[in-house]
């Protein structure tokens, strides 16, 4: 296990501040095709602010899993953050296999989301609960696939193993990703697809969605109140951040190799990313809910084709 | 060169993954016009042969007949039959795409197992694989639609790999039989569409499921009416 410099306990730090300004682009960019002005830019950390100011109210018919919910999803995210490597640096933690631990933080997240909704006994959270299941089952192999065709993509024979998420955002330099060949174009749809449903985002999940029939996010965390709902909400921030870390630092050798430098450009290509979430978001309409996995079955199908059709070795 | 026969090769695969999970028969046809145009770009840039005036000819009437002629006449079908899509296959969308990438992973894995060489030094290693996948997938969609329309739009993609196939194993392709492979394909076209009319003319859809329970016994007349 190797752990990362000041460079990359710095990045940590930017990412835990400026995760819910991404949130703040995405309503911007959707404001600005509507022709709005939109919420103010801070907006998002004012309701942050709020949320934590008030107490929580709890069900009686609530155990601790309820409560344990929230707490467990940060702290599983914010762990997972430690492994996603930013701007050209490695990661806080990396080590070989670190990417299984990584996909499996964001299932355990999810995991103790789907009790604390189940917990409450409300029917339209247990609604909530098995979309959210079923279209995170589906999620999951895309973006596993997509990881091990990278690592099958750039496996070089000279260093074994490159099952780590820094390994393979250091392997994925300039001139590799001219040689990649069609595995990224791929990988790269497979995990938008997946970015944007992991984030409960349109064409998915709407976000502003207050239907009950038609919620899948929202309705798990109907019953969260005060500090719980902030931990959500930001936890939710997080996600976008990471599953974005996740597309432009794997998928696309963005920098210069001045430290300072590659953070700014990996800020602005996070930027750029809540910028695209914007225009899907404005332009595209909701899929039926029946239609959904097909997309995501797709997107699967997408990262399991970059697997199969790479014959290995871009180095 | 190879780049862009890997991209011809991933976008063919594309295509009959949108053929297998779209419920759009009119997209199903459009999509269908770019396969042709993928294949006939794919048959160009093959590495076995030198391209002569012979290979353009036969991929160049290939691609009109796949991409222009079969659309209008398909379109035509569409039109007089009054579907737009196929609402409950025998095999659903979501599992026929899963069941496409599992062929497609079945043909890499035989052909690389399987001991199959190709006649031609320095073979693309992907080309026999796809044109075996898209021959199955053709298949798999006649056997996996009910509607006569889209078991067509299999036949084609049937066809489409049978091509790329011929175009793959033999050392010359001889213009004759390929002549006469298209011009086959091309009267099926003809006599599906007119076969297809007479379906919608008599009964109300074209679903070939119901035909099962046409029967001569003069005491169940009106059944499938």
């Amino acid at each position: 296990m190797t752990i990362g410099g000041a460079v990359s306990f710095a990045h940590v730090a930017l990412a835990l501040v400026l995760a819910p300004f991404l949130l703040s682009v995405i309503n911007r960019t959707k404001a600005a095709y509507a022709g709005r002005r939109g919420q103010p830019w801070l907006q998002p950390y004012y309701d942050l602010g709020r949320l934590l100011r008030k107490g929580a109210v709890y069900s009686r018919t609530t155990t601790w899993v309820f409560r344990a919910g929230p707490i467990v999803g940060l702290a599983a995210v914010g762990t997972a953050l430690l492994m996603l490597p930013f701007g050209r640096a490695p990661a806080v933690i990396s080590f070989q296999g670190d990417f299984i631990l990584f996909v499996y933080l964001l299932g355990t997240a999810r995991l103790f989301l789907v009790l604390a909704a189940l917990d409450t006994g409300s029917a339209f959270e247990g609604m909530g609960a098995n979309r959210e299941v079923l279209y995170s089952a589906l999620a999951e192999p895309a973006v596993m696939l997509g990881l091990a065709a990278l690592a099958k993509r750039l496996a070089d024979p000279a260093v074994p193993g490159l099952l780590s998420l820094s390994a393979l955002h250091a392997a994925m330099t300039a001139d590799v990703w001219a040689a990649a060949g069609l595995v990224v174009p791929l990988v790269a749809v497979a995990w938008w697809v997946v970015l944007l449903a992991e984030t409960s985002r349109i064409p998915v999940d709407d976000p502003t969605t207050h239907l009950e029939l038609t919620m899948i996010h929202e309705v798990m965390v109907l019953d969260h109140s005060g500090p719980d709902f902030a931990y959500i909400t930001y936890t939710a921030a997080l996600k976008v951040w990471l599953f974005g870390g996740l597309l432009v630092g794997l998928l696309f050798p963005l920098g210069v190799g001045v430290p300072g430098l590659d953070t700014l450009i990996g800020v602005a290509a996070m930027l750029g990313v809540a910028v695209a979430v914007g225009v899907v978001e404005a332009t595209i309409a909701r899929l039926q809910l029946p239609r959904v996995p097909q997309l995501l079955v797709g997107a699967t199908a997408l990262a399991a084709l970059a697997f199969v059709l790479d014959q290995g070795g871009a180095r | 060169m190879t780049g862009l026969l890997d991209a011809a090769f991933v976008l063919l695969i594309l295509t009959t993954l949108v053929l297998l999970g779209s419920s759009r028969i009119r997209l199903g046809i459009r999509v269908l016009a770019v396969q042709g145009v993928v294949v006939g770009a794919a048959a160009l840039l093959l590495p076995n042969h030198h391209v002569t005036l012979r290979v353009v000819v036969i991929v160049l009437i290939g691609t009109i007949l796949d991409a222009v002629v079969f659309p209008i006449l398909l379109l035509r079908a569409l039109r007089t039959a009054r579907v737009e899509r196929e609402t409950d296959p025998p095999v659903g969308y979501t599992a026929s795409i899963l069941i496409g990438v599992g062929l497609l992973t079945a043909c890499l894995w035989g052909m690389k197992y399987g001991g199959i060489t190709l006649p031609h030094e320095g073979a693309n290693p992907l080309e026999l694989p796809v044109a075996a996948y898209t021959v199955l997938a053709g298949l798999f969609l006649i056997v996996a639609r009910n509607n006569a329309l889209n078991q067509i739009l299999g036949y084609l993609m049937l066809e489409n790999g049978i091509f790329l196939a011929g175009l793959s194993t033999a050392m010359e392709v001889p213009l004759l039989i390929e002549m006469g492979i298209l011009l086959d394909v091309f009267i099926m076209v003809m006599v599906m569409g007119v076969a297809l009319f007479h379906i919608s003319r008599t009964f109300d859809s074209i679903e070939v499921g119901g035909m099962t329970a046409l029967t001569d016994w003069p005491d169940q007349e009106d059944v499938g009416k």
